[in-house]
């Protein structure tokens, strides 16, 4: 074999990065389909955001739906209800064991009061009525009971935690207010969750 | 691990003292790759990385695809079409394991005709010839066993037909049957089987590979010359071999990226080219498609299955001297099997003392015509079983276990052969000059 | 001679698996239409695959069902989220086991199936047909007309000649495309059957024709996401080739003399 070539040896060079360069596109072009077809396939994909029709579901009534493979309560609340839960945090909300709205749709910092929790309501129709929350006790994912508890709103019974009107965790052991999903009017009668 | 006297692994510092010294690997990887390999190897010898390459594949794209694949009568087809049109990438997936079996076996049947040729099979690389034989066999059962997951039509009649072949054992050929298809039919039990055994049979095939080319590498490589690597001295071994790393590897990578280009070319722009359209069709065990074809790379041995019906006289003798035990649906499987184990048995029944075909003028012509009837074959066992493809499905099986037990045996005795290169340095000269060490290597 | 052999033998083989496709034939007439999507760059219609999708609500529903394909996919076809949405409320109704009733269908659940009259779903109908063969059943030319399940459906429902029998108490009309040639699904169309929006005619052929492609969408739905993967990689490996050919070139360079023979 032959070293005389070396002369030319940066033509050579070049030619082996090249060759290398093609080698490291080959597999990266080989791997990435393989780790992405693990993701959420489009069946999937299509179940994250779904329309609910809200119509039927009367003043003081709740409606529970599945969403993400987890239950969603949709409460329409009462005017009386809208009033107590209003006046559930009257040392304002940093006196609530967890400050923050907790909100998909407001900003992360934005504060727990009951307006910041509720959805905008539809025209025509009294403000504050919506109350759309995850029913995912944020202790350790038992649901919580509606109508329940020492605040009126919802009660955990796996562990004793107590949520008011506005889905804010009062007493118990979870640490969070339930989690207000991503949620829209698409018109009247229909939310758009997700 | 090669016989061939070669430059061995070194451990230098320290710490590759310290691991050669628990555990040798470097220095097997190292060996294996800087293999002493012929320098006059030609294009024919490429197949075996095209294989590596397609197991690989295969096995790669299979167990994705298993993340989303149903082993169940009622929802695998479902489920295949779920992976067509919801899985990300997954047309792409499927597409590429589908024809990815098919670039196998493409290769697999080059690889061994080329070794036919060469005499590859010759002492000392039996065992090489051996296991090749044997990852062809479990080749065969996983491609046929992966074909019924997809549950169309041509699964289910394609995997009665051919479990049907073990019902011909005469005694215990219903009981057989059963136990393969785990009930009378094929059902549930027998998708949920052929799946497990369809996912494990790669990883034999892996292994066996693995056994293939330690075989092969103690004995060394054959070469299109059929002359062996001088092994006097490392310093005329070199002059006849040259390390795997880098000058083959780079060569089989151009044939195998040129033979992707097609490979690809089939899968992006006509996939269901070599599948058949009844496969679209979701399992019907009430209807029996028109014309039952298995996949291409049965066709041959199908046609060989076939041929041997109960008006040739062979069958009629081999019924009658057997007392009817030997009918002639178990002659053709007899047959079938028997076309695969007389290749198996190449290097016992070739006489001939020089391997290479290049120099076996009488051999040359019979190996040509074993090429053409092995594609007459395959053409046959596509056509229905009907006249004129009937007679001449049995004058192509004939031929075949002619060219086997009859004219290899006897071309050795008779044949005169042709002068052979002393070394294999005097034929890669032959071919490309002496090296030339003040040659400027331009283009 | 080898070689030679070898690229005759290549080429027989890719003769081999039309010829099983050709066997299964018989005498039937399939028309061999200029379909957009065949081809290496072919693409959808997308105002032919939306008259197709019409023709098969206002007809082919009423017996078909096409239960492999998601209601959502018809995004695809150029049409909004919304208006997915008023298509399958207005048009089909699926089982929901949550409500164990009847509710209108949404974009996340498929077309319905259809086991009504026994009439064959159509999902995949287009890949499980065969329908030309091309010269002496050579398929490769699949590559430039397309698999010819399209050329199939479209051929059957423009095949019907009037004539019909009856046999065994079932009625059988008289198909040129057909195997067989008799055939028991009554002639569907019929001239100015629907009303295209687009103002397109809607003859028996334009209607077989737009209906065709529409279920070659249904039956391979990526096909063109697949056609431009194969593009994008035949693409590379033919420069990966290139680059490795000089690589080998270079490489054997200082080992090989002049080449003799």
């Amino acid at each position: 074999m032959s070293h005389a070539e070396d002369h030319e040896g940066t033509r050579r060079d070049f030619l082996y990065y090249v060759a290398g360069g093609a080698g490291v596109v080959a597999t990266g072009a080989a791997v990435w389909p393989l780790v992405n077809q693990m993701n959420p396939s489009a069946d999937v994909q299509a179940l994250s955001s779904i329309r609910v029709d809200v119509s039927g579901v009367e003043e003081g009534t709740q409606l529970t739906v599945k969403w993400l493979g987890k239950p969603v309560f949709i409460r329409h609340r009462t005017g009386e209800e809208i009033q107590r839960a209003g006046e559930q945090d009257p040392d304002g909300v940093d006196a609530l064991p967890d400050p923050l709205a907790r909100n998909f749709n407001l900003a992360a910092d934005a504060p727990a009061t009951d307006a910041n929790r509720v959805m905008p309501s539809p025209e025509g129709e009294e403000a504050a009525a919506w109350l759309v929350q995850m029913g995912v006790c944020t202790h350790l994912g038992c649901v919580p009971l509606g109508d329940a508890g020492d605040f009126g709103g919802w009660f955990c019974p796996c562990h004793g935690s107590h949520y008011d009107l506005a889905g804010r965790i009062r007493k118990g052991p979870a640490p969070e207010n339930l989690p207000v999903p991503p949620a829209e009017w698409v018109d009247s009668s229909t939310i758009k969750l997700g | 691990m090669s016989g061939i006297p070669h430059d061995h692994y070194e451990p230098k510092t320290n710490g590759e003292k310290w691991l050669n010294s628990r555990l040798p690997i470097v220095g097997l990887l190292y060996d294996t790759l800087m293999i002493p390999t012929p320098k006059n190897l030609n294009w024919w010898w490429i197949w075996g990385i095209v294989l590596a390459f397609c197991l690989a594949l295969q096995i790669v794209t299979g167990i994705v695809l298993v993340m989303h694949y149903t082993p169940h009568v009622d929802l695998a087809f479902a489920s295949i079409e779920h992976i067509m049109r919801n899985v990300n990438g997954g047309y792409m997936l499927r597409y590429l394991h589908m024809n990815g079996a098919s670039l196998f076996f493409v290769a697999v049947y080059i690889h061994i005709f080329r070794g036919l040729f060469y005499g590859s099979y010759k002492a000392p690389r039996e065992i090489t010839w051996i296991i090749g034989m044997l990852i062809y066999l479990m080749m065969m059962g996983t491609a046929f066993m992966g074909y019924v997951l997809p549950w169309g039509q041509m699964s289910f009649w394609g995997a009665t037909v051919i479990t049907g072949l073990f019902g011909a054992i005469p005694f215990v050929g219903d009981a057989i049957q059963t136990w393969l298809l785990g009930g009378p039919a094929v059902d549930n039990a027998t998708l949920n089987r052929f799946f497990s055994l369809h996912y494990l049979l790669p990883f034999v095939i892996a292994a066996l590979v693995i056994v293939h080319i330690w075989a092969f590498h103690t004995t060394g490589n054959n070469n299109p010359t059929g002359v062996e690597v001088r092994r006097g001295s490392k310093a005329e071994a070199e002059k006849d071999t040259l390390p795997f790393w880098p000058y083959f590897v780079i060569k089989d990578l151009f044939a195998l990226a040129v033979i992707l280009v097609v490979f690809w070319a089939i899968v992006g722009y006509m996939p269901n080219y070599l599948g058949h359209p009844d496969n679209y069709i979701e399992a019907n065990p009430l209807v029996t498609p028109a014309h039952i074809v298995p996949e291409w790379y049965f066709l041959p041995f199908y046609a060989i299955l076939r041929a041997f019906t109960g008006e040739v006289w062979v069958v009629q003798f081999a019924s009658f001297i057997t007392g009817g035990i030997i009918d002639a649906k178990f002659f053709g499987v007899l047959a079938m099997f028997g076309a695969i184990l007389a290749m198996a048995l190449a290097p016992w029944l070739d006489t001939s003392t020089v391997r290479s075909g290049k120099y076996r003028p009488m051999f040359k012509w019979w190996f040509y015509l074993l090429i053409i009837d092995f594609f007459a074959l395959m053409w046959l066992g596509a056509m229905p079983a009907e006249e004129p493809y009937a007679s001449f499905s049995l004058i192509a099986s004939a031929y075949w276990f002619a060219y086997f037990f009859v004219i290899l045996p006897i071309l050795g005795v008779i044949e005169k052969p042709e002068a052979q290169p002393e070394t294999i340095e005097e034929d890669f000269n032959a071919h490309y000059g002496k090296a030339n060490a003040d040659a400027t290597p331009a283009e | 001679m080898f070689k030679k052999l070898a690229i005759g033998a290549a080429f027989a083989l890719a003769l081999a698996p039309a010829s099983t496709f050709a066997a299964g034939g018989g005498e039937q007439h399939i028309e061999d239409f200029h379909f957009s999507f065949e081809g290496p760059f072919g693409t959808w219609d997308m105002n032919q695959l939306q008259r197709g999708l019409q023709v098969y609500t206002e007809v082919c529903a009423a017996c078909h069902g096409l239960k492999y394909v998601p209601l959502r996919d018809l995004e695809a076809l150029g049409y909004s989220e919304e208006q997915v949405i008023t298509y399958a409320a207005d048009n089909f109704e699926v089982f929901d086991p949550e409500e164990d009733d009847f509710r209108p269908a949404k974009p996340t659940d498929h077309f319905p199936a259809n086991n009504g009259v026994g009439a064959p779903d159509l999902s995949l109908m287009a890949k499980a047909r065969a329908g030309f063969h091309g010269p002496y059943g050579l398929g490769i030319n699949q590559l430039f007309k397309g698999m010819g399940g399209a050329e199939y459906i479209a051929s059957l429902l423009d095949g019907y000649t009037g004539h019909e029998k009856e046999e065994a108490g079932s009625i059988l009309y008289e198909n040129t495309a057909f195997p067989g040639g008799w055939i028991s699904m009554a002639p569907p169309l019929s001239d100015d059957q629907v009303e295209f929006a687009d103002g397109h005619p809607a003859t028996v052929e334009a209607m077989s024709e737009d209906v065709a492609a529409f279920l070659m969408w249904t039956a391979e739905p990526k096909m063109m996401e697949r056609k431009s993967a194969g593009f994008v990689g035949v693409l590379f490996l033919t420069v990966l080739s290139v680059i490795l050919y000089l690589v080998n070139k270079r490489l054997w360079a200082p080992v090989k003399g002049k080449r003799l023979d």
